[in-house]
């Protein structure tokens, strides 16, 4: 029988500069690093889509649900159109849908986390209060009613996916700023007479990005995540093909009894790997930057179950 | 602050959420592109007269206040509206639904639970081996894949095994009652095991988190001075206070599994509130849409207000 490991990980050093953080925060975590170097190389390819993919999208190359061959990789699905040019053209919507909705969710929870967190007091009160709202509400049965009622698009998926995935950003962020509010250097910069707005962009944005980063890579998994959950339902963009809606036509169109397996694991394959390296990449950032954090570290749906800890006020 | 004013507070703001998801719900569903009568009455080339009879009937000739005021009404005596769909009334397909979904639900959290504790607490146990290794990767393997499609891969794995749709076979007619039970077991078996495989990686994760942190604390090292077995410590130091988190983590995941139903309801067929909600989409059965979601919100509402009071109960110092 083996003896209990006690185990303490020494919290990583901060550097010194700013730069080249996130470089330094995966450096030693093999798993991490081929996360970036497959969300890199995905990236890459979605962007070089339209010359890289070998069939066209929206044309019947060959048999309905051909066998995998030398021509066609990955075969056919139910239209006869190339699997690999759909999970090509698929991976640019979903990450497309990921970064943008993340964007969207970024600008807001930033926003509030800074306002919250530099203001403090009333403000602080009233925005933590309407978090704390959003944060209960689940997501994804609203984004299923809000997307119904819109109606299916690209633009309203990014908007209804984007607005519902601030909470966890805005509290992570909202807890450094106070603590940066207090420092020294912050207090110096007052005195002299530097206006809300220079202190805000020169000294406390500067110090949350480093999390801000890291919570918008854990994001982007959630985004992606949540886009094959709506075009699943059939709530997606019924004009773009998205990893999401190759997963939902296979079924919808019987890939399973008809024995086409390769129309369907593909894309449920690329899937999972872009939310593993999101969450290896995102994990490992703010494991090194605040160990902490390392309870949730994992996992960016933990992050709305974090404010237990202390909700309202002194939620960490 | 006391105990007593805590459990006030929680309780205060778990009904003022249910007041705020009340009124969202009924927001939401007037905000829908298209006029209210268009909507709700899907008619879209009635002339005047029917338009205004339809706007008298479902009371869309009131201002809004009124017409939020009829709708917290009818709320509170249970009227949910009726369902364009099979004109049953939406409370009593709701019902039916989350009858089916509970069973269910359940069968696979329980199952997530007990794999999820015991890889995570291994995970914690053996730091730094491959076995810490092994449980981590298949934990976030299953934590980052999408539940549709682990629910379709199980499909493919088991099929011709298990039945891979719906909650009964049809063409049993009045089985005996063993029959009747072994039939909806194994029907229930793939779409439990799918939410148990999705929520297992996420257990282990939090589970393995919260024992390193009280792995690494003061009275282990104190019981390992003792010269106790490590088993015990694992078990009577380690877990138990780890079990603080845990619980709470657990508790409120509870609410985000009955929205996750929705996607494993939808692949499995599983007549339950999670295929209510998908098909209410399809139908553009707004009733039903509304009222699922409000069942959703508020069983969410409820777990968070359980953790809450659990957390309290098992560490009281949080009033301090």
């Amino acid at each position: 029988m083996s003896d209990v490991t006690f185990f303490v990980e020494a919290p990583t050093e901060g550097g010194k500069s700013r730069r080249g953080f996130v470089v330094r925060a995966i450096r030693h975590q093999p798993a991490a690093i081929a996360g970036l170097v497959f969300l890199v190389a995905m990236t890459i390819t979605a962007i070089l889509a339209p010359w890289i993919a070998p069939y066209p999208l929206h044309q019947q190359v060959g048999p309905v649900f051909g066998h995998p061959s030398w021509q066609h990789l990955l075969g056919l699905d139910d239209g006869g159109i190339d699997m690999v040019t759909l999970l090509i053209w698929g991976s640019r919507t979903s990450l497309v849908v990921g970064f943008a909705a993340t964007f969207v969710s970024m600008v807001i929870g930033g926003t509030i986390g800074v306002v919250a967190g530099y203001f403090g007091g009333g403000t602080d009160n009233v925005l933590m209060r309407i978090t704390d709202y959003f944060l209960v509400i689940p997501d994804v049965p609203l984004m299923i009613v809000v997307a119904a009622i819109w109606g299916p698009s690209l633009f309203h998926i990014i908007i209804v996916i984007g607005i519902l995935l601030w909470t966890s950003t805005a509290r992570v962020i909202r807890a450094q700023v106070k603590s940066v509010r207090e420092r020294v250097y912050v207090k110096r910069a007052r005195a002299l007479g530097a206006g809300h707005t220079r202190i805000v962009l020169k000294h406390v944005l500067p110090q949350v990005a480093p999390l801000l980063i890291a919570s918008t890579v854990l994001t982007v998994a959630v985004a992606i995540f949540d886009e094959t959950a709506l075009a699943f339902l059939g709530l997606g963009d019924p004009s773009r093909v998205s990893l999401g809606s190759i997963i939902e036509s296979a079924f919808q169109r019987a890939a399973i009894s008809t024995g086409a397996w390769w129309a369907i694991v593909p894309p449920g394959v690329l899937v999972t790997l872009l939310i593993l390296a999101c969450s290896l990449v995102g994990g490992a950032i703010e494991d090194a930057l605040n160990p902490r954090l390392r309870v949730a570290h994992l996992s960016a749906r933990m992050f709305r179950i974090r404010p237990l800890v202390g909700r309202g006020q002194d939620a960490v | 602050m006391r105990g007593i004013d805590y459990v006030l507070k929680r309780v205060g703001f778990a009904i003022v959420t249910v007041f705020v998801a009340v009124t969202i719900n009924f927001v939401l569903f007037r905000l829908a592109p298209g006029n209210a009568v268009s909507n709700l009455s899907r008619v879209p080339h009635a002339t005047q007269q029917l338009r205004h009879a339809l706007e008298v009937q479902f009371g869309l000739d009131k201002s809004k206040w009124q017409q939020y005021v009829i709708y917290l009404k009818q709320l509170s005596h249970g009227n949910l509206g009726v369902s364009y769909e099979n004109e049953q009334p939406v409370s009593t397909n709701l019902r039916i639904a989350l009858i089916n979904t509970l069973p269910m639900v359940t069968l696979g959290t329980v199952f997530a639970i007990i794999l999820g504790t015991f890889t995570g607490v291994l995970a914690a146990w053996r730091r730094g081996t491959k076995t810490e290794g092994a449980s981590l990767s298949s934990a976030l393997a299953f934590y980052a894949m999408p539940t549709q499609w682990l629910g379709l891969m199980l499909i493919i794995l088991f099929a011709g095994i298990f039945p891979t749709g719906g909650m009964t076979n049809e063409f049993l007619l009045n089985p005996p009652f063993w029959t009747h039970m072994k039939d909806l077991a194994s029907h229930m078996f793939l779409p439990a095991l799918t939410l148990g495989l999705t929520l297992y990686g996420e257990y282990t994760l939090i589970v393995r988190s919260a024992m390193l942190e009280t792995l690494g604390e003061d009275y282990i090292l104190t019981a390992r001075a003792k010269g106790l077995k490590p088993r015990t410590i694992v078990r009577k130091h380690a877990l138990r206070n780890a079990m603080l988190p845990i619980t709470t983590l657990i508790a409120l995941s509870l609410g985000y599994i009955v929205a996750g139903a929705i996607l494993i309801e939808t692949v499995f067929s599983w007549p339950g509130i999670g295929r209510a909600v998908y098909e209410a989409v399809l139908e553009r059965d707004y009733p039903m849409l509304q009222g699922a979601f409000l069942v959703l919100t508020l069983s969410v509402i409820f777990f968070n207000l359980v953790a809450d009071l659990l957390y309290f109960k098992l560490d009281p110092r949080i009033t301090e």
